[in-house]
């Protein structure tokens, strides 16, 4: 949609009919950052476990409750494993509710690791939950999250 | 103009749990975003970054738009000999920046 509709392909669409116009709303209204929505994160979090069961625990997830700036809010995930060759997190998934994406980040690990503790800064588009999943050495799938309000949103801005 | 920051303990004893913090310049352009006359800018991210100890790969991190700019890092590591880190980032539009770091462990 970078080109704009002159008025002649306006008339010549709507001439047409109203279908061909419907559509080209349509997809400018998608053209927007359509945000994801919890069903978005949960069929997001569906294809990285499968049918796995995900239990609530174990995974703590530290967001400042209140954001000021979306565009940089400070993350800290920590998940309790002994860390060991027997028992270790694999991966650790970070989602979102309702940013255009629902995936974050992804960080693969291992025993090596010593600790499974990550730090990073994301972008919230909105007030929203953000949910980390860790998969495990044995296969399961543990979750955590926690809710920020952000104030200033990430993504909406203009460039100049 | 693109450069990296890490930060590794210069030395450590053996089986200590050493914390990595790694920084990079980079806008991390969304894709979301237009300009004042509503073309999409496009996306140009750092889609991943990989951490190796001696070779032997010790994190990887798969980075969406949802990262902030200058994508900050940090994670741990066992000490485990001395040698060299090298850390790796690489994207979109060919963005590539490899940086390492060496430690002593005794």
């Amino acid at each position: 949609m970078e080109r704009s509709t002159s008025r002649r392909d306006f008339l010549h669409a709507t001439g047409l009919g109203g279908l061909a116009a419907g559509l080209g709303v349509a997809s400018a209204v998608h053209v927007r950052p359509a945000h994801a929505t919890p069903a978005a994160m949960h069929d997001a979090v569906r294809q990285v476990v499968g049918t796995a069961r995900v239990t609530p625990g174990r995974v703590k997830l530290d967001l400042p409750p209140l954001s000021e700036n979306g565009n940089t809010v400070p993350l800290t995930v920590t998940v309790e494993s002994p860390m060991t060759e027997a028992d270790h997190v694999r991966v650790i998934h970070v989602f979102t509710e309702k940013n255009p994406r629902p995936d974050v980040v992804a960080f693969h690990i291992g025993p090596r690791a010593g600790r499974a503790n990550i730090s990073t800064r994301i972008r919230l588009a909105d007030t929203q939950t953000v949910t980390a999943i860790a998969q495990l050495s044995d296969g399961s799938f543990w979750s955590g999250s926690a809710n920020v309000v952000v104030t200033l949103a990430a993504c909406l801005e203009d460039a100049p | 103009m693109a450069s990296a920051l890490i930060n590794v303990p210069e030395r450590a004893r053996r089986g200590e749990i050493i914390e990595i913090k790694t920084l990079v310049s980079h806008p991390m352009e969304t894709g979301y975003r237009r300009t004042q006359l509503g073309a999409t800018i496009p996306r140009d991210i750092i889609r991943s970054f990989v951490c190796t100890y001696n070779g032997a790969e010790i994190f990887r991190a798969e980075l969406h738009p949802a990262i902030a700019a200058n994508p900050f890092i940090t994670f741990t590591t066992v000490a485990t000999e001395s040698g060299t880190l090298t850390f790796q980032w690489t994207g979109d539009n060919g963005f590539s920046v490899t940086q390492s770091a060496t430690i002593t462990v005794g």
